[in-house]
């Protein structure tokens, strides 16, 4: 009706086509400059809006990965700490334990030694002494044989015999006593070098474990000097102790589910199998207690043995309350695990009186019992009481989780934060450049009316610039900016 | 902190004002032990091991019989509430079931059948135990033959029981005219969901899955 209206101003509708065409021109071009400023201020205020918004995300971010950063260091600072530290004491106690046997280590080796010495002196060669007799015979030799002489030389000369052959005895025996010294130096020798072999390998083994400390030394320098290097380590080592720590925990969690079915339908028989807590039975829920609990007792004794440190006020205890700890978290757990390895029992019993009960309700006969009954009945009295164990070092990858977890969480943010920014940077550009697209098609049914204008601004040169020029310039700028 | 509290004892608050929602089934068998339906008690015997095997412990179950007289305790052949412990609640199922099996190797037939007086005795039996679901199942042919001077001409107050009419075998006289039949099962259906109940009908005793 409104277009039969409209066109109905004239008898020809086309010529009253024509007119309303011509005036929805004339009057488009009439308040193009202020359609052009509405639209240029409403896509510049959106895109403006969007970059600030942006840039305060990326702020954000900045802080966050400075925030991400610290903790990455303070705990990758905490675990360097720990590491050396317990370096340096099993250095201190390898030292320790060398230095106590060292008085008589260094008795055993100078008794070696003096003992060595001396079998040394007692196997020098004793030269024979010389012949003092040689004068002699050269004396009688000159005496004229008349006189005798050959007599004595005779005489000489078997005394020489008998006094060389009681020299080469003696002089045998002494050499054969060097030798058997000389020989029982053998094993005193091997002492030596077997002490000495030893402290060999105790220094090899100290400076080996010198050469680590050095290494975790120099890595918390890089660490606490920041350095970008140290904090990618940090950071990949974050992620893979995340993995690592979520799939232990994982099977921790079947664990912890095979548990609850050991204990679920027995714990039925101690608090009724009707009664609901909300919409849970109450012995469901008091055996996922009875587990919680401990694992609640595995966490406080993992603390109180300092193997982790969730909690810093256990680690903080004196030794002697940190030892009741360990003693009085052990025995409750000794005592859940005995509790549990009962109800595995009573399970086992509960299920055979099920079986025999729906076997008279068959209308047979209950099924006689088997003779390997045991063998599952004691194996799930072991699991029920083994499982408990178990389930305590479950603190170690759980410290590890929620550590790493920080971290991990401080990515997740950061590239979040990162994708939001990058988003609203895209929206911000895109409602810049979609301002100056509504203003070209709001000008694509003016281009007559715009093409007149330029051809008159050709004409007079010295006229002021259009309209349609300024805003022209002003499109490029903003296009431009 | 405050605001922790609050919440807190809103929370206790709401626990503390709900109800406790009663979760257990009460269910009341009735036996038809009429001339014409006794031979299928044997049949009856099965769905009583059936629903036994399916009850829980604090479940309530009852067993008894439709005969001239229906509406009193004494045509009760078994009852039982059965204990919180699995092991107790087993227990008691297997009495149950040896009660059962005692009743059908001695009952006698029943010159009349009275089933009005069963239903309504069943419905008092479940509304005193106050259990959660309440069925009663129906043995019978609902062929109802009152002896003279016994009165049920009144609505059962059937709002939120659940009857099953089990095993709803063809008389002789229905292979004449089985519009007798259907007119049976009608007129049982109109009684039970005029009373605000929920009818149903099960012959093929394999296929019992559904009712509890």
């Amino acid at each position: 009706m409104p277009t039969n209206f409209l066109l109905a101003i004239t008898p020809w509708p086309a010529m009253s086509a024509v007119i309303w065409v011509v005036l929805l021109i004339a009057v488009l071009y009439l308040a193009r400059h202020t359609a052009h400023q509405a639209i240029r201020t409403a896509s510049g205020a959106l895109s403006r809006g969007l970059r600030i918004a942006a840039h305060s995300v990326q702020q954000a971010q900045a802080r966050l990965a400075e925030r991400n950063r610290e903790v990455l260091l303070a705990a990758g600072r905490e675990a360097k700490e720990r590491i050396v530290e317990r370096e340096f004491m099993r250095v201190g106690e390898t030292v320790r334990k060398d230095l106590a046997n060292y008085p008589h280590l260094h008795r055993a080796l100078s008794e070696s030694i003096t003992q060595i010495e001396k079998d040394h002196q007692g196997a020098v060669d004793v030269p024979p002494d010389p012949p003092g007799w040689v004068k002699a015979v050269e004396t009688v030799s000159k005496l004229d044989a008349k006189n005798g002489g050959n007599e004595v030389l005779s005489d000489i000369h078997k005394s020489v015999v008998k006094a060389h052959k009681e020299a080469m005895d003696a002089y045998r025996d002494a050499s054969s006593e060097r030798h058997e010294l000389l020989r029982a130096m053998m094993p005193r020798w091997r002492d030596v070098q077997e002490i000495l072999q030893a402290v060999d390998k105790k220094v090899e083994g100290l400076l080996a474990r010198l050469g680590i400390i050095d290494r975790h030394m120099q890595e918390y320098e890089a660490i606490v000097k920041g350095e970008d290097k140290a904090v990618a380590v940090l950071s990949s080592s974050s992620l893979v102790q995340f993995f690592v720590s979520a799939m232990v925990l994982f099977v921790a969690i079947g664990g912890a589910a095979i548990n609850f079915t050991l204990i679920a339908r027995p714990m039925a028989e101690m608090v009724g199998g009707t009664s609901f807590i909300g919409l849970f039975k109450t012995a469901d829920i008091a055996a996922l207690v009875i587990i919680m609990v401990e694992i609640s007792m595995g966490l406080f004794l993992m603390e109180s043995l300092r193997i982790t440190r969730l909690f810093p006020v256990i680690s903080a205890l004196p030794d002697k309350m940190r030892t009741r700890m360990i003693y009085i978290t052990f025995t409750i757990l000794f005592l859940l695990a005995s509790v549990e390895a009962g109800l595995a029992y009573m399970r086992e019993v509960l299920l055979q009186d099920e079986l025999s009960t729906s076997a008279i309700l068959r209308g047979g006969e209950p099924e006689a019992s088997n003779q390997f009954l045991w063998i599952t009945t004691a194996a799930q009295m072991g699991m029920g009481f083994i499982l408990p164990f178990a389930l305590t070092f479950v603190a170690i990858p759980l410290e590890t989780f929620i550590h790493s977890l920080r971290t991990v969480l401080g990515l997740v943010a950061i590239a979040i934060l990162r994708a939001t920014s990058l988003l609203m940077r895209v929206f911000s550009s895109g409602f810049r450049h979609l301002g100056t697209l509504t203003e070209r098609l709001y000008d694509l049914p003016l281009f007559v009316p715009l093409w007149l204008e330029s051809r008159w601004a050709q004409r007079s040169p010295s006229s002021s610039p259009p309209v349609a020029a300024v805003a022209r310039e002003e499109d490029l700028r903003e296009v431009a900016s | 902190m405050k605001r922790i509290l609050v919440l807190s004892c809103v929370l206790l608050a709401a626990c503390s004002q709900s109800a406790p929602v009663a979760r257990n089934t009460g269910v009341y068998l009735l036996l038809d032990t009429s001339g014409t339906y006794r031979a299928e008690l044997n049949k009856a015997q099965d769905v009583i091991l059936y629903t036994l095997s399916k009850l829980e412990p604090a479940d309530s179950f009852a067993v008894a019989r439709i005969d001239t007289g229906s509406f009193t305790e004494k045509n009760i052949i078994a009852k039982a509430t059965f204990d919180e412990r699995p092991s107790a609640a087993n227990a008691q199922k297997r009495v149950f079931a040896e009660k059962v099996k005692d009743f059908i190797a001695r009952s006698n037939a029943s010159q009349y059948t009275d089933i009005t007086g069963g239903l309504l005795q069943a419905v008092e039996f479940l509304n005193e135990k106050h259990t959660g679901r309440k069925t009663i199942l129906l043995f019978s042919d609902l062929d109802q033959d009152l002896q003279k001077g016994y009165v049920r001409d009144f609505a059962v107050p059937f709002k939120g029981f659940q009857v099953v009419a089990l095993n709803v075998v063809k008389l002789r006289k229905d292979n004449y005219d089985p519009k007798e039949y259907l007119a049976r099962l009608d007129h049982w259906k109109a009684e039970v969901e005029k009373s605000g109940g929920e009818w149903r009908v099960v012959n093929d005793l394999d296929r019992l899955d559904g009712v509890l």
